[in-house]
């Protein structure tokens, strides 16, 4: 047997007796989709949420702490009077 | 505005019934190969095929032209080796059932066969989607084709002499 035919006859093998399709697919494929659906909407939502908060957070951190401001020196006094 | 949206999600959830009536026979098929359960008795295959469906559902509306039986059997194959090695029979676990046609096989060979010959798809995508070299496609099918027409006498697997390291 050459490779062609051996190919058909494994396709005729497995082309026989096809399971019956349930009646209730569609309805359970439906109910799985929607709330998958439902899901992914709620984890997207919480992350945008979460990205926002984290945002205004560090906003207000920045505000108060201005961390671009040079801070006063520490180690040499003020130097003024000569 | 809104009730244009209704109209046309009416009219997607429409073409998605139509499109699972028309491709569940065939997938459900394809499912029930891949689990080598009977095809009275496959609880695992339609799981299978309900959650890759279901992963279809969610990208019906994101389909820009693409085939839709397309990606339903991307997501069956993917699903399917994904857990093909603890749930559908790897290492050694036989959870096949004799009466399926594909009983004597095991899990990946199942998978490329289904893909190779039953769905027709071609030998550089079969590759592509399992992320597998094109020659080792050929060479698994061509090995599952010879198990399956000339099943080994023996109940025990034959051990490929090939793998006894040279003394």
């Amino acid at each position: 047997m050459n490779r062609t035919e051996r190919e058909a006859t494994v396709r005729r093998i497995m082309e026989q007796t096809p399971p019956p399709v349930p009646p209730d697919l569609y309805a359970e494929v439906v109910r799985r989709g929607a709330r998958m659906v439902r899901r992914r909407r709620m984890v997207r939502r919480t992350l945008w949420l979460l990205l926002c908060a984290v945002a205004v957070a560090f906003l207000v951190w920045a505000m108060m702490a201005r961390p671009w401001v040079e801070p006063p020196s520490q180690t040499t006094p003020p130097y003024t009077g000569w | 505005m809104r009730q244009r949206q209704a109209l046309q999600g009416a009219r997607r959830a429409r073409e998605f019934e139509a499109f699972v009536a028309g491709a569940a026979g065939r997938l459900l098929h394809a499912a029930t190969l891949l689990t080598a359960e009977a095809p009275d008795d496959n609880p695992r295959a339609r799981r299978l095929l309900t959650l890759a469906l279901a992963r279809t559902y969610i990208s019906w509306n994101r389909l820009r032209g693409e085939d839709p039986y397309d990606r339903a059997r991307q997501y069956l194959a993917t699903r399917f080796a994904r857990a093909a090695w603890h749930q559908y029979g790897g290492l050694g676990r036989a959870r096949t059932h004799p009466g399926s046609a594909l009983a004597t096989l095991a899990p990946q060979e199942r998978l490329i066969l289904v893909l190779r010959l039953y769905e027709g798809v071609a030998e550089e995508q079969t590759a592509a989607l399992l992320g597998l070299p094109v020659e080792r496609v050929r060479t698994i099918c061509d090995r599952a084709t010879t198990t399956l027409l000339q099943p080994p006498r023996s109940p025990a697997p034959t051990v490929v002499g090939a793998k006894v390291a040279p003394s």
